[in-house]
């Protein structure tokens, strides 16, 4: 299996490098500032088809392989985490249909998705239902030709500015989350939705992270995905792909901290020299590096392993995201180290990026089930059958 | 109508240049791109064209087989094919020579507007437009901050010291064009995707009826020398020193050199 680059890849990351540096970066303190969704940002990578990566040219996408998709994120997050999240969300918010969606829903809601004139989110966590997934307790009643949605969701990324969500929600309460969900399609001008409330976050500032309010909210049938009770593996079939984009946004993030520390260190002189001539610099900036890099290696793996539908990919984005998000975390914080007090400060970008990476290690699955899921992987490769019940989920 | 766009292949400003024995750049060395100045030519074709004035827009390029790439790149921007000139007996033409050969593709290609960048970013002659209109015995509307085009009428707007001038010439002619025509596009994703498969034609001096010992025997410039620019003499910090003080000596040293 390869999962090298191709030259087709190297030429993309440079066109979206190119855009990145002179049009997302300038932004991309005000934004983090501000907590200010970037329209200007999202209306340009529209233009630029670069929110049509996930979907397919008949349905007016530029169907860009896995690993082309990774380079994305990555090359926008090196510069700006929150405004990563666009293509990542739209990939996100549209992969249950992906999975389970008929021609007819594809035909209908890709296009406007692919061009970037929607926006799309992803609408599984609640407030009681984070990492337990199946303990959701949002309802869905069948009447007539029609869903009745009712509850509510949370910590919905982009909830409040999508015109159409993916939402999981019980057909079946008797059975409990695991049989009993269903997967739907809602468009958010439909009478009943609303999205009360935003979160104040620590980082990705300008991504809304909102609440949404479901009030007899009428779903037809035709907006159903898959059968009845096969919201839950929608959203964990959903998950296992997704997380691939967290994966990519944990590197790029990592990777920007540790070109603004090189940048740094060959420039800031202390004791009468460049900070970058001390060899406790150097071997800092070493690991940044060579971890990083070994990050951004695994994660194309897990692309490739993507790409090709393997039977254990669970496993691979899993750990792609969990050595990501933990490399970010801790290259995004020794960049503030070799910033020292200048680090700290809003002057200069590190501090945003340590902010950003947290997230990383949060959503879509926190480290600690990016952990089961390894380790049930292990066992079923083993073959050890299968006896958790609990913690296969993993909150988005 | 149809436009020809001339697109140069330069090195990055930011890369690191090295030159051969006899004097010339060594392109291979060196990371390329489309010479900055040319993109707000081939931005002007582009809407030319998106408004329905023109209907084909091409490029043309002399250079190695890497200027291929340039050319790719500006089909990804937009515009229908493109056409280069490569041969080895055209390494290290000068203005002159460049023109000759251009000139002779222009002939071939008969577009109603030959457009190209005030300069290219690396030699900074802007000699080639002004040649090329010379050699096809056409007219030749320069540095126009905006280029329009009437029936068979081109009219440049350019930049002078009070104003404008109006500048119109009968079609045919060659054009340049400054960085006032507008910001240029960045290729969208499907533009690169497209591009592939736009026609990319290659030329040799052959091809284009030119003789290289006749272009060689024609060439005008010799270099005498290369050599990096001079170093900038160090940075003069005042550090930790009252802010009054401090503004005292920034003016003290600003009227030294009689800039105050």
């Amino acid at each position: 299996m390869t999962y090298l680059p191709t030259s087709e890849h190297d030429e993309l990351r440079a066109v979206v490098r190119e855009l990145a540096e002179e049009r997302i970066a300038p932004r991309a303190a005000e934004i983090d500032r501000r907590g200010e969704f970037p329209w200007d940002l999202k209306e340009l990578l529209a233009r630029q088809d670069l929110l049509g990566a996930c979907f397919e040219e008949r349905h007016g996408g530029t169907g860009l392989d896995e690993i082309a998709q990774v380079i994305l994120a990555e090359e926008v997050a090196r510069v700006d985490a929150t405004t990563s999240l666009i293509p990542i969300v739209q990939k996100l918010g549209s992969l249950p249909i992906t999975l389970a969606g008929t021609d007819e829903q594809k035909a209908r809601y890709f296009p406007p998705l692919a061009s970037g004139e929607w926006l799309i989110a992803f609408g599984l966590t609640e407030a009681a239902a984070g990492s337990d997934v199946a303990a959701n307790r949002m309802r869905a009643r069948r009447d007539g030709d029609a869903y009745v949605l009712n509850g509510s969701k949370r910590f919905i990324t982009h909830g409040s500015i999508a015109n159409v969500l993916t939402v999981f929600a019980l057909t079946d309460p008797e059975v409990g989350g695991r049989q009993g969900m269903s997967a739907f399609i809602v468009e958010t001008d439909t009478p009943g939705f609303s999205s009360p409330r935003l979160e104040h976050k620590l980082g990705i500032r300008g991504s809304p992270t909102a609440e949404l309010q479901f009030d007899d909210v009428r779903v037809p049938l035709e907006n159903r995905l898959g059968e009845e009770g096969e919201g839950f593996k929608i959203a964990m079939q959903t998950l296992d792909r997704s997380r691939l984009g967290i994966a990519a946004q944990a590197v790029g993030i990592a990777q920007g901290a540790l070109d603004a520390a090189i940048g740094y260190a060959g420039q800031r002189e202390q004791f009468g020299q460049r900070i970058g001539d001390f060899q406790g610099i150097q071997f800092m900036l070493a690991d940044m590096a060579s971890q990083t890099e070994a990050a951004r290696q695994l994660t194309y793996a897990a692309a490739a392993r993507v790409e090709v539908r393997a039977a254990d990919l669970p496993y691979w984005t899993s750990a792609a995201k969990l050595i990501a998000g933990d490399n970010a975390m801790r290259v995004t914080s020794d960049a503030v180290q070799i910033f020292g007090g200048y680090g700290y400060i809003t002057e200069y970008p590190v501090e945003r990026m340590m902010r950003d990476a947290k997230i990383t290690q949060l959503y879509e699955g926190t480290q600690q089930i990016q952990r089961l899921v390894i380790g049930r992987q292990l066992l079923q490769r083993a073959g050890v059958r299968d006896r958790v019940r609990a913690g296969s989920a993993a909150g988005a | 109508m149809k436009i020809v766009v001339c697109v140069k292949q330069v090195p990055a400003t930011t890369a690191e240049k090295r030159y051969t024995p006899d004097k010339r750049l060594d392109r291979t060395s060196a990371e390329s791109v489309i010479n900055p100045l040319d993109e707000y030519a081939i931005e002007q074709a582009l809407r030319l064209q998106e408004a329905g004035t023109v209907e084909s827009v091409a490029y043309l390029s002399m250079g190695p087989e890497q200027a291929a790439e340039a050319l790719r790149r500006a089909l990804a921007m937009g515009g229908d094919e493109a056409y280069l000139v490569t041969d080895v007996a055209l390494a290290g033409a000068d203005a002159w020579a460049t023109a000759r050969v251009l000139a002779a593709a222009l002939d071939k290609l008969a577009p109603d507007v030959a457009l190209m960048g005030m300069a290219s970013d690396d030699a900074k002659g802007s000699l080639v437009p002004g040649a090329v209109a010379a050699i096809r015995g056409l007219p030749l509307l320069s540095y126009g901050s905006e280029l329009r085009l009437e029936d068979s009428v081109a009219r440049i707007r350019r930049l002078n010291a009070t104003g404008y001038d109006i500048i119109e010439a009968p079609l045919p002619v060659v054009a340049s064009v400054t960085d006032q025509v507008g910001e240029p596009r960045y290729a969208s994703l499907k533009g690169i995707m497209a591009a592939k498969r736009k026609h990319l034609e290659t030329w040799s001096l052959g091809d284009l009826g030119i003789d290289a010992d006749d272009l060689h025997g024609a060439t005008l410039t010799r270099v005498m020398e290369v050599r990096p620019p001079e170093a900038k003499a160090p940075t003069e910090r005042i550090e930790n020193v009252p802010a009054d003080e401090a503004a005292t000596r920034i003016a003290d040293w600003l009227a030294a050199r009689k800039l105050l």
